[in-house]
């Protein structure tokens, strides 16, 4: 194996990882402050769907990124008012957004445009466009860092590089602010925040709100930045992936990065080696193509070692009982 | 019980209707959907023509999920549309099993062969048609190597891969062929990200002419191909018009045409058994247009047109993977 395979797998890698990266942090906030977010997967369908019809009309894929952080915002805020003020029990509210994420894009998809819930192809300022980072031609000739630096780093979407970004923001604000500290707190032992005379309801409302805007982001980049227009059930399980990605990590905002990168991987070399010489032995496509399952199970089965959730997901807070 | 009465009557009556003579064609969408661009689309535009030309109306439904292939064929059955128009060779086994049972309805099914006294079977001859795009492939690639990008992996997408290879094999012995299907589920027709990816992935390892033959997958496969600015080759309906400059040509398999011809001869002109569109019956062939005239030059043109009399005279016959469930110039 040279280079000039990694370089394109782990490009490949950073391509798919980021839509996880999105959701997988936007699960951190909403599952650190105390709230289940079984959602994500619904959340990053609309928001697709929002941004590319959005982008479509207007013609400009940064105001389709705003519709989608606003759809998005919408059902997170709807899955606040059912699990944190009416304290409804957090799983099957997640689960009923996915449902109507997934009907909703499609009936309005049909309504706007009749393509059976497509959006039209987009193209140009409608779609988020690759960056090529300064000195990338001069770099280009200069032998191992020249390719990394060229078709590895430089040449992604503003989005992937946004959300590097947004793994660090989570690390500040989660370990470094008093907002964090309080945020943390309300996952673990909510009654002492409540003691302190700091809003439980608040602090959980705005993760929720955080979780929004980051599955929104997510969103519009898979449908804008890595593909051209939505197509009904585009997110094809990886809000579930992404959950998967978060237990894996932890809930840890590195860790997030690091198992989003994993799966990343896992995908890209499915997708890159569907035919594999194994010493003499033909590895069939289909185990291939089940490979990320299957190291998705063995990992998060063996390699995980004690995943502890914080310790009050799940559970509504009643102030007095 | 009076529940059970209504349903009853209900049933009846549509039994009555169904037995009316002002029956309506129908036509079952398979998974992928109406506006995939490409195999569905094709039979849409087939029944859009129909209903200009005509004025008639017509019963439709679209699949979205694998559970609802009988309801649906069912349902469609017992409205009263007649005949009956199933795309897909996925609902092979449910016609075989519904087709009895509705011994008054005729059905037709496209892409595979149900052997029952009122089901008419269509086929098309894909690999014809995929060799032609195959030998445009071998005439346009700079680097020797073409990628092929299937949908989901099946007997029908393995024809059109192994008829591609024979074509680009023909034409220039020397290149290479990488083949990716999309998956193994159904899911696999619609999936424009993965496809993308498919293709992103066989550019990097040199590929710089892509077929896709991947319903709704297709679309990011093209995308792909246009965005790292190589060449793709469309597929079931011209998809020329979705690239300009970058969609090299299209196989085209005139579904359109069989669905509009099957409306037009409704239940009168109804014949069950067994009809293959070839190349000389037009059923497939290639797209040159106004969007890719500039990209098909002469030369090109010739050798396409040659091997397209080649293949109608017999002289050259494009090995057909459903005979042997294998393919001499490509492994799977």
């Amino acid at each position: 194996m040279d280079l000039a395979t990694i370089i394109p797998i782990l490009d490949a890698t950073l391509r798919s990882a980021t839509p996880l990266l999105f959701v997988c942090l936007a699960g951190l906030f909403s599952e650190r402050s105390g709230i289940i977010d079984i959602g994500l997967e619904g959340k990053l369908l609309i928001a697709a769907f929002f941004s590319a019809s959005v982008a479509a009309m207007s013609g400009s894929v940064w105001i389709g990124l705003l519709a989608g952080i606003g759809a998005s915002l919408v059902l997170s805020l709807l899955h606040g008012v059912a699990s944190i003020t009416f304290r409804g029990n957090q799983l099957i509210s997640g689960v009923a957004l996915n449902f109507l994420a997934s009907g909703l894009t499609v009936v309005i998809g049909e309504n706007w445009f009749g393509l059976g819930g497509r959006t039209p192809q987009l193209s140009g300022a409608a779609r988020f466009q690759p960056i090529h980072l300064p000195g990338v031609e001069a770099m280009a000739d200069v032998p191992v860092i020249g390719p990394i630096y060229s078709n590895l780093i430089s040449g992604h979407t503003i989005l992937v590089y946004a959300a590097i970004v947004t793994v660090a923001l989570t690390w500040w604000v989660l370990f470094r602010t008093r907002f964090g500290l309080h945020l943390r707190a309300v996952g673990e032992n909510p009654e002492s925040v409540d003691t302190a005379g700091i809003s439980v309801i608040r602090l959980r409302y705005s993760a929720m709100v955080i979780a929004g805007v980051l599955c929104g982001i997510g969103g519009a980049y898979l449908a804008t930045g890595l593909a051209a227009g939505f197509v009904k059930e585009m997110s094809a399980g990886r809000g579930f992936i992404a959950l998967a990605a978060l237990i894996f990590a932890k809930w840890r905002p590195w860790y997030a990065l690091a198992a989003c990168l994993l799966f990343g991987f896992l995908d890209a070399v499915g997708t890159r080696f569907q035919k594999l010489e194994v010493l003499g032995v033909n590895v069939p496509t289909q185990f291939m193509q089940a490979l990320p399952y299957i190291l998705t199970v063995v990992i998060l089965a063996g390699f995980v070692g004690k995943a502890i959730p914080p310790r009050a997901g799940g559970t509504p807070y009643v102030k007095e009982r | 019980m009076t529940l059970m009465k209504t349903l009853l009557g209900a049933g009846a009556a549509l039994a009555l209707s169904a037995a009316g003579a002002l029956a309506e064609p129908g036509l079952i969408i398979d998974l992928g959907g109406k506006f995939d661009k490409s195999f569905n689309e094709s039979a849409y535009n087939g029944a859009q023509r129909w209903v200009e030309e005509t004025g008639g109306d017509y019963l439709e439904t679209e699949l979205q999920s694998e559970a609802q292939r009988e309801q649906n064929l069912r349902k469609m059955a017992e409205r009263g549309a007649n005949p009956i128009i199933v795309m897909g060779f996925a609902n092979q086994s449910t016609l075989e099993k519904i087709a009895p049972d509705y011994p008054d309805t005729k059905f037709a099914i496209i892409d595979s062969v149900v052997d029952q006294p009122n089901v008419k079977s269509m086929l098309f001859s894909e690999q014809e048609g995929s060799y032609l795009v195959g030998v445009v492939a071998a005439m346009t690639t700079e680097t020797d190597t073409v990628g092929f990008v299937g949908g989901m992996d099946v007997p029908l997408i393995r024809r059109f891969a192994c008829g591609y290879a024979e074509g680009v094999k023909a034409t220039n012995p020397d290149a290479k062929i990488i083949s990716n299907m999309t998956g193994t589920t159904p899911t696999a027709w619609n999936d424009p990200v993965k496809g993308g990816e498919l293709a992103k992935s066989q550019v990097s390892q040199g590929a710089d002419v892509i077929y896709a033959a991947a319903g709704g997958t297709g679309v990011g496969v093209l995308q792909a191909a246009a965005d790292e600015g190589v060449y793709s080759i469309g597929v079931d309906s011209n998809q020329n018009y979705l690239h300009p400059g970058s969609v090299l040509t299209s196989m085209v398999k005139r579904v359109d045409n069989a669905v509009y011809k099957l409306f037009s001869e409704g239940v009168e002109g109804f014949e069950p058994g067994l009809e293959v569109l070839d190349l000389e019956s037009e059923g497939v062939g290639y797209a040159v247009d106004e969007h890719n005239e500039a990209l098909i030059t002469d030369e090109i043109k010739a050798a396409v047109e040659e091997a397209k009399a080649g293949i109608i005279s017999g002289e050259i016959v494009p090995h057909d993977y459903y005979t042997d469930d294998s393919c001499p110039t490509l492994t799977f």
